[in-house]
């Protein structure tokens, strides 16, 4: 600073700081600048590259999952195989196993190509009825059961190729993959494809993939998401119901009422670490206290909910007390000037101020709840289900899967037709998300103060 | 408009609405309000000045126990509203609040309409018994508080939708509705333009046929324009109390003088 007293110093250093030229450190400030801008734009560029990189990926294997290949042909249902007492009485009829069945289909199947033209001399008869599934006798003997009057009768039916059939179509099997193929034979693919330009065979939108219960690895045309959408969505019931009252009373309390003390400070840290707490760990917490000790059933939506519960609580939690914060300590002054007591500054005047934000957070952690995983396989939500649980309330009892749980057991079978499956019940629960995500937005939007 | 004519103005009751005797405050281990003794009338307007941190919005704060809601602050003394002790420990600082209305330094309407920010005190207090008394006392409270012209066309109308001095006064509106016996003002023009200090400054006089009003405020100048009494805070203790007259224009204690001539403060 010895400029400041020497008159001729200051002239020359004004001569050196012209404002048109940036000087050397200005220079270094916008370059550290600019290259700050760059790493943020190259790290958002990195997410956005990993999120489509992830669609593309599952959307390719999993988009086929929502198309199946059928086919039609009439099926004779003979009366001496299936009604041998011919009283069309279903307890008798039921002594018939899917044994009785499948050659009833095979027949029918021949008949049909034959009628059409279609050569099956290379193709023996145990890789023709190969080529419809393994559920389709067990589907036609379930039908039968419950018309018997239709025993004797040529009824066209429908049933589900075989998932490697199914894949052909789809390109996940070739002429050479199915010479390596002990599931599949080339003869059987060239029938298949006679059978599309006959229009006995035909690829189109399956429903049942959506509303269809699990199937065994068998069988993987016929498995569906019926059950564990059913499942997560009891779960969700569960969730809701009992995180938003506990989660909003409980933060209500610590946030406006509950002294600041040790204890509470206690129990801040608490809530704020069990938010950060391995969600595996609350699976063991379930199966030892709501499974072993309170004697719930297994795989029950019931012991999943309390479980993603107590999981949930704390991101509701945090969400509403941050919520309640953020209202300004004004309006409850003037609430409680105006000689409004605690509880009324707080129900008429903060609470409506604080839902948007309430709402946005049970949302999220509802989002985060139905996509989670490892706490359901420690209470027996891993099991292979096919009973669609009864409906509310005593479904909630009954044994089912869930959205994620079946990716998982999905992932974990070994026919390929699973990896679409798989990826298709990925579509499905990020749908969900989405479908939640945009329910919080729009949510707060509509109530987000709007003055 | 009130100019400095201070002579002409004279205490109109000589009743004693609140009298303070030996009040000490403590936030903790500071100790805010030191061996306060004051006595405020009826139907007067009284007037707390004194330097930023003098405590004299926290004693403002005690008279209508809004201090209760602060962590760690602690009361001692008596303060007496009509001779009865209002930190007593039957006395429940929801009715009493009712009694002695409050206006914040900041205008803070709720985001409700502006017949539901005056409506809700009479509403949670249960002095209305109809639609239509109800009516009758969002009308009245808005007629006091010199703002019904302004928004009897606009009743539905947020009443965070309204200019600074307009909220203010709804605010003021929103206080008188529950008919207090007194109104505590925190520096209530402090975030308001010339004008609208103005007009609430008018409104603050004509309060005083009805109400004691206790005004906390910077602006001495404010203090001489619309008080009779004025109370000078310095370092949390009550240095001076007298007619505003008086303490303008001849100060006893030599710190009044200094602060009210500029300074200290």
């Amino acid at each position: 600073m010895t400029d400041l007293s020497a008159a001729p110093g200051a002239a020359g250093r004004a001569k050196t700081s012209s404002i048109l030229e940036a000087d050397a450190r200005t220079r270094r400030r916008n370059a550290a600048e600019a290259r700050f801008k760059l790493y943020g734009m190259l790290a958002v560029a990195t997410g956005v590259l990993a999120l489509i990189l992830l669609l593309i990926s599952i959307l390719s294997n999993g988009l086929s999952s929502f198309r199946q290949t059928f086919v039609t042909f009439d099926v004779p249902l003979s009366a001496e195989t299936l009604d041998p007492s011919g009283n069309r009485n279903p307890d008798e009829m039921s002594k018939v196993s899917t044994f009785g069945y499948s050659p009833l289909i095979l027949n029918g199947l021949k008949e049909a190509l034959s009628a059409r033209g279609i050569s099956v001399e290379e193709v023996p008869d145990a890789d023709l009825a190969n080529m419809i599934s393994r559920a389709a006798a067990a589907d036609l003997r379930d039908f039968v059961l419950a018309n018997p009057q239709v025993v004797g009768e040529t009824l066209s039916f429908e049933f589900l190729a075989n998932g490697r059939i199914d894949g052909f179509f789809k390109g996940r099997v070739t002429y050479e993959s199915a010479e390596r193929d002990s599931n599949v034979t080339p003869g059987q693919l060239r029938v298949a494809e006679a059978m599309v330009a006959a229009g006995l065979m035909e690829t189109r939108f399956n429903w049942g993939f959506i509303t269809g219960p699990d199937a065994s690895g068998q069988r993987p045309e016929s498995a569906g998401l019926g059950v564990a959408i059913l499942g997560s969505f009891y779960m969700m019931l569960v969730v809701l119901v009992l995180t938003l009252p506990i989660g909003v009373a409980a933060s209500i309390y610590l946030e406006e009422f509950a002294p600041k003390n040790r204890f509470t400070d206690l129990i801040e840290v608490n809530i704020s670490n069990l938010a950060a707490v391995p969600s595996i760990v609350f699976g063991i917490l379930g199966l030892a206290v709501f499974i072993n000790f309170a004697g719930l059933p297994q795989s029950a939506p019931i012991v999943g909910g309390l479980v993603l519960t107590l999981m949930t609580l704390p991101t509701i939690i945090i969400a509403t007390r941050a919520s309640l914060k953020s209202v300004p300590p004004s309006i409850r002054q003037a609430a409680l000037g105006v000689g409004a007591s605690k509880m009324q500054s707080v129900f008429h005047h903060v609470l409506p101020l604080a839902a948007p934000g309430i709402l946005t957070g049970t949302i999220i952690g509802l989002a985060q709840a139905l996509g989670e995983t490892a706490p359901l396989l420690l209470i027996g939500m891993v099991a292979f289900v096919r009973e669609y649980p009864e409906g509310l309330p005593q479904g909630l009892f009954d044994p089912a899967s869930a959205l994620p749980v079946q990716v998982y057991q999905w992932t974990q079978r070994s026919d390929p037709a699973f990896v679409e499956r798989a990826s298709g019940a990925i579509i499905v629960l990020l749908v969900f998300l989405v479908l939640m995500n945009a329910v919080a937005v729009l949510l707060r939007r509509r109530f987000e103060r709007r003055w | 408009m009130n100019d400095m004519r201070l002579t002409e103005r004279n205490v109109t009751s000589s009743e004693i609405k609140i009298s303070a005797r030996q009040v000490d405050v403590f936030y903790g281990e500071t100790h805010a309000i030191k061996k306060v003794d004051v006595a405020i009338p009826d139907k007067t307007v009284t007037a707390f000045i004194g330097p930023s941190g003098c405590g004299k919005s926290t004693f403002l704060r005690c008279l209508n126990r809004m201090n209760d809601t602060i962590d760690g602050c602690r009361v001692t003394g008596d303060i007496l509203l009509d001779g009865e002790d209002i930190y007593d420990k039957r006395v429940d600082p929801v009715q009493l609040r009712a009694k002695v209305g409050m206006v914040f330094q900041k205008p803070n309407p709720f985001p409700k309409s502006i017949y539901d920010n005056v409506a809700y005190g009479p509403r949670i207090h249960g002095l209305a018994r109809g639609k239509q008394e109800l009516d009758e006392i969002v009308e009245k409270s808005l007629r006091r508080a010199a703002i019904w012209d302004e928004v009897k066309d606009r009743l539905q109308a947020p009443g965070t939708g309204l200019s600074g001095g307009q909220q203010q006064r709804l605010c003021i509106a929103r206080a008188v509705a529950t008919s207090p016996e007194v109104l505590l003002m925190d520096e209530p023009c402090s975030a308001l333009d010339p004008i609208a200090t103005a007009q609430v400054e008018e409104l603050i006089d004509e309060l005083r046929e009805r109400f004691s009003v206790v005004i906390v405020t910077h602006s001495m100048q404010q203090a001489a324009r619309v008080s009779q009494k004025t109370a000078f805070f310095h370092l949390g203790e009550l240095v001076e109390f007298g007619d505003t007259g008086q303490i303008f224009t001849t100060p006893k204690d030599p710190r009044t003088e200094s602060y009210i001539t500029g300074r200290i403060g």
